[in-house]
């Protein structure tokens, strides 16, 4: 099976949109509401999950024939409470900066049902190369959810991109006024709940 | 080899705790200096955020720098306002001393320069709504105007109670007296609209109520430890 043969592109491919995690397994609905009021915040968390996802994915997949039935699932958040463990390290130690934004969200990345679902679904059954993409995929399939849910709310909300105002000061004057709904956790789960439908609208096979 | 047997289960789940123990005290301990020097530079640039010196474009040996140039002093006090140490202040954990009673406590003061003006420093620590807040305020010589604020939170939520270390919440502090009539009053963080007849206040967050309670009791908290200094 060569490297970039149909069957592991689909495997990267499918968690991007008809597979996704977020809108089709619903997966990783908890932190999708905690982060996502600023994009910022949302596009290091999904980074980080990819990250965090495929290295896992890799670890268990190496280690898939020597695991306990038993205990799998101990060891499998074993290795991910130490990947995220050592990420956090060297981020505190090469990039304080980027460290210090993420405090909240490293925690919560242990806790993502994601990791655990794609950890136990799929690399506990599949060569490394191909967990390592269906971790990248799973990733991003969550990262571009989140990067799309806090693009509106903070946008709406806030009437900033990133911490930079986009919405002019003359459009304030008119009387436009944020929406302060945005940014509160609800608006979170029904903009997820708008994506889910109009996926499903134009997927008839979902 | 049979991977379900008891021997292999309890020999397999002791091997990978161990080897996942040496390795996170092998990371954790190989870093530990670097991570330290980070820590403390992110200190030492949060007080100089308090005193309103853009630090954004200086390199971390520049911070380093300025840091020196501006803190000419970081003192410890006692209750009293009595000086305990000339020097040490930065090494003391305002965590661990807000644990003790307040005659015990050890009470850091920085004393600063800026633009040739004397300016005092004082550290604050308290709760938000998910974890702690802290923060620095600068006063000016007079122990009364606000000169700058710095805050920092751990965990609040984003968009929400974390605004309070935006620009927008922090602007509203310098030029506020911490005195009503010659009596120290510190300062309210109150709702939009109420207005405190006792004390200067700033607008609390829409949406972050509790984060905002905190950062108005963390004030009054912090401040009313250096009382006996501020009369002075």
């Amino acid at each position: 099976m060569g490297l970039f043969s149909k069957q592991n592109k689909e495997v990267f491919a499918t968690p991007l949109l008809n597979n996704n995690p977020v809108t089709v397994q619903i997966l990783g609905i908890c932190s999708a509401l905690a982060v996502t009021a600023k994009l910022g915040p949302a596009l290091v968390m999904g980074i980080s999950v990819t990250i965090i996802l495929a290295l896992a994915n890799v670890v268990i997949s190496l280690l898939r024939n020597t695991i306990p039935n038993r205990i799998r699932i101990i060891v499998q958040l074993v290795v991910v409470a130490a990947l995220v463990t050592i990420v956090s390290l060297i981020l505190k130690a090469f990039v304080y900066d980027v460290s210090v934004q993420l405090s909240v969200y490293v925690g919560l990345i242990i806790t993502n049902c994601i990791l655990m679902g794609r950890l136990e679904a799929f690399a506990m059954a599949n060569k490394p190369w191909a967990s390592l993409l269906d971790g990248l995929g799973n990733g991003f399939g969550y990262a571009i959810i989140l990067v799309i849910v806090a693009f509106f709310r903070e946008l709406l909300g806030s009437g900033t991109l990133m911490g930079y105002q986009v919405i002019p000061e003359a459009v304030y004057n008119a009387g436009y006024m944020n929406n302060g709904l945005m940014i509160l956790p609800p608006m979170a789960l029904i903009l997820l709940g708008c994506i889910i439908w109009v996926q499903r609208a134009k997927n008839p096979e979902l | 080899m049979n991977t379900n047997s008891n021997t292999y289960t309890i020999v397999y789940a002791s091997v990978i705790v161990i080897v996942v123990a040496f390795l996170l005290a092998f990371v954790s301990s190989s870093l530990s200096e670097r991570i330290g020097k980070n820590v403390e530079l992110d200190k030492k640039k949060q007080i100089l955020s308090s005193l309103n010196i853009d630090y954004s474009k200086m390199s971390d040996t520049e911070v380093a720098a300025t840091y020196a140039e501006t803190v000419k002093q970081d003192l410890i006090l006692n209750a009293a306002g009595e000086q305990l140490a000339e020097n040490g202040g930065f090494d003391v954990e305002v965590k661990d001393e807000n644990l003790k009673d307040l005659d015990d406590r050890q009470l850091p003061l920085y004393c600063c320069q800026v633009n040739g003006e004397t300016k005092y420093v004082f550290p604050l620590r308290g709760a938000g709504l998910w974890g702690p807040i802290w923060g620095y305020i600068a006063l000016n010589a007079d122990k009364d105007e606000v000169f700058g604020v710095y805050f920092s939170h751990e965990s609040e939520t984003p968009g929400l109670g974390a605004e309070i270390t935006n620009e927008k919440f922090k602007s509203q502090f310098p030029g506020l007296h911490i005195r009503r009539n010659g009596q120290l009053s510190y300062l309210s963080v109150l709702k939009k609209g109420k207005v405190d007849e006792n004390a200067d206040q700033v607008d609390a967050i829409t949406g972050g109520t509790m984060t905002s309670n905190g950062v108005d009791a963390m004030i009054k908290d912090g401040l009313s430890q250096y009382a006996n200094f501020l009369n002075k």
